[in-house]
């Protein structure tokens, strides 16, 4: 289904599509954000908007989108399902929608222990899983979740979900992926590569079940700043897989953040050359927006193609 | 106690429905005294299905056995032999039952015929109802033995809502309003200042949102 997405077009075109991340802020100005988003604007397709990422509490990601919008780029709304029911979910949708948001994300969000509020409850109504049916439903059936009829105006998204190859079980991965394929989901960010061996035996599978033919998977990479930032996420991050190699290159470096892009650049010139079924790349750079457009051009992504 | 209820009888035949012989299990300890899966329901339980079997023409061998309690290893041991013909076992404990016998016996299909609804008592003969939302951080001391957390539709600390009426929550007229009940009793106690305070968000954590939850007591601990 054809919905405004600018993503989508692009992606539907067989362009290699690139989208990148703003986290927005623990306060109540715009100000950081349509820097950030000045900034990318020319250099990719669309920005995440991460929602309340690693449950801190942080400017709403639908809030965040108008800003994004208003500054020239296509937000993608992160939605976890942790912080709210169906009843808010579907609200917030319609909200987004009506602020002229075309791209919803869906997942599970992190555990309320790792953020700023770990005594609060936890939501999970629906999971990541139904909310992908949930934006289907209201987009393709005109329905809500419930199954009552939205008359007019339904919100039509182009829906996106997540994968990671990097947690257990491995193979079961793959088949989840194609759960959410089934489930409705259009498009697919991965958790961040760093294990390009492990990501080429993910997309082997991958391709094996004909899942890349029927959503577009965009491969997510980080540039990382140095050693000690690779070897916190090697020890402290579940489900991420950082190899040792990795860590020492960064170490041995005379200048590790130049370094770190260096690696980013070669992972997604690898990525796009080497790996078939891949139809784009996510950059994650982490407090580190304004690295991106340099990484952009140097893997011969630049221009984006204009879409009207 | 755990409050359980049985699963209709064509869903509990329907997961054993390519079984040729099937353990039927009940525990002694609460579902017993709930009237859900004691002896005597398993006995009920195990004759309902080989009489439906037979109708159908699909004959089943049954077997049963009423665990002292089915949460506690050692009283699962005595299955040991008896599952080595079965093709599968029908538990009639609460979750906890089902699930100990799944990891003790790891090749067999193990399903549940109960339902587990809540923990909480009886008010009348054959009538149960949920008095403890497990939240692991009791409050009755702050709410005159009356439970918010599960008897308030929506675990208010600092209630009552403005759906409370005539005694009765906003959800049914059926259903008490656990904060007027509260009121009635602080009222009744002389205490109704200690209602004033206002009651700070709980601590999640301690119950099910701070993830699988685990005691121990290290002062009773073997080895």
């Amino acid at each position: 289904m054809k919905t405004e997405s600018k993503l989508q077009q692009i992606l539907d075109n067989g362009q290699f599509g690139v989208t990148a991340e703003i986290g927005p802020p623990k306060h109540s100005s715009s100000e950081g954000m349509r820097h950030h988003a000045h900034m990318l604007k020319e250099h990719v397709d669309a920005t995440n908007i991460t929602d309340n990422q690693t449950a801190i509490v942080r400017l709403s990601s639908i809030a965040a989108g108008v800003h994004i919008l208003d500054s020239g780029i296509e937000p993608i709304v992160q939605m976890t399902c942790r912080d709210r029911n169906r009843i808010a979910m579907q609200s917030d949708l319609m909200g987004a929608y009506s602020l002229g948001m075309r791209n919803v994300l869906c997942l599970s969000g992190d555990h309320q222990q790792f953020g700023n509020h770990p005594t609060s409850k936890n939501v999970y109504d629906v999971d990541s899983m139904q909310l992908i049916q949930l934006l289907r439903r209201m987009r393709d059936e005109k329905k809500f979740f419930s199954g009552e009829e939205i008359k007019e105006h339904e919100p039509r998204f182009f829906i996106g979900a997540v994968a990671n190859p990097f947690a257990d079980p491995f193979e079961y991965r793959v088949a989840r992926l194609e759960k959410k394929v089934e489930a409705g989901a259009e498009f697919i960010q991965t958790q961040c590569i760093f294990d390009m061996e492990r990501f080429e035996r993910f997309m082997e599978m991958v391709r094996a079940r004909g899942i890349d033919e029927r959503v577009h998977i965009l491969a997510g990479v980080t540039p990382l700043k140095g050693w000690r930032a690779a070897k916190y996420i090697q020890n402290n991050v579940s489900g991420m897989i950082v190899p040792e190699e990795l860590v020492q290159r960064l170490k041995s470096a005379e200048d590790p953040k130049k370094e770190g892009v260096n690696i980013c650049v070669e992972q997604i010139k690898y990525i796009k050359e080497n790996i078939k079924g891949v139809h784009g790349v996510h950059i994650m750079a982490i407090a580190w927006e304004e690295v991106v457009p340099e990484i952009v051009e140097r893997c011969g992504l630049y221009p984006r193609p204009k879409i009207n | 106690m755990i409050i359980a209820q049985q699963k209709p009888v064509k869903d509990i035949a329907a997961m054993i429905s390519d079984c040729n012989k099937v353990l039927f299990v009940g525990c002694a300890g609460c579902v017993t005294v709930c009237l859900a899966g004691g002896e005597k329901e398993t006995e009920i339980l195990a004759s309902s299905l080989r009489i439906m079997r037979k109708l159908e023409h699909k004959p089943i061998e049954t077997v049963t056995f009423t665990a002292t309690r089915q949460c506690d290893p050692e009283y699962i041991v005595a299955l040991d032999n008896m599952v080595q013909e079965v093709d599968a076992i029908v538990s009639l404990a609460c979750g906890v039952g089902v699930q100990y016998l799944a990891e003790r016996f790891k090749d067999k299909w193990v399903v549940p015929a109960l339902d587990t609804k809540f923990i909480g008592g009886a008010t009348e003969h054959g009538v149960w109802e949920e008095k403890c939302g497990l939240c692991g951080d009791c409050v009755l001391h702050l709410t005159g033995g009356i439970c918010p957390i599960i008897r308030c539709s929506k675990s208010i600390l600092n209630g009552p809502c403005g759906g409370s009426q005539y005694g009765k929550c906003e959800i049914s007229k059926d259903v008490d309003c656990a904060w007027q009940l509260i009121y009635d009793r602080m009222t009744a106690l002389g205490k109704l200042d200690k209602l004033m305070e206002i009651q700070p968000p709980k601590d999640w954590t301690k119950s099910r949102d701070g993830g699988p939850r685990r005691a121990v007591r290290e002062d009773v601990m073997i080895g």
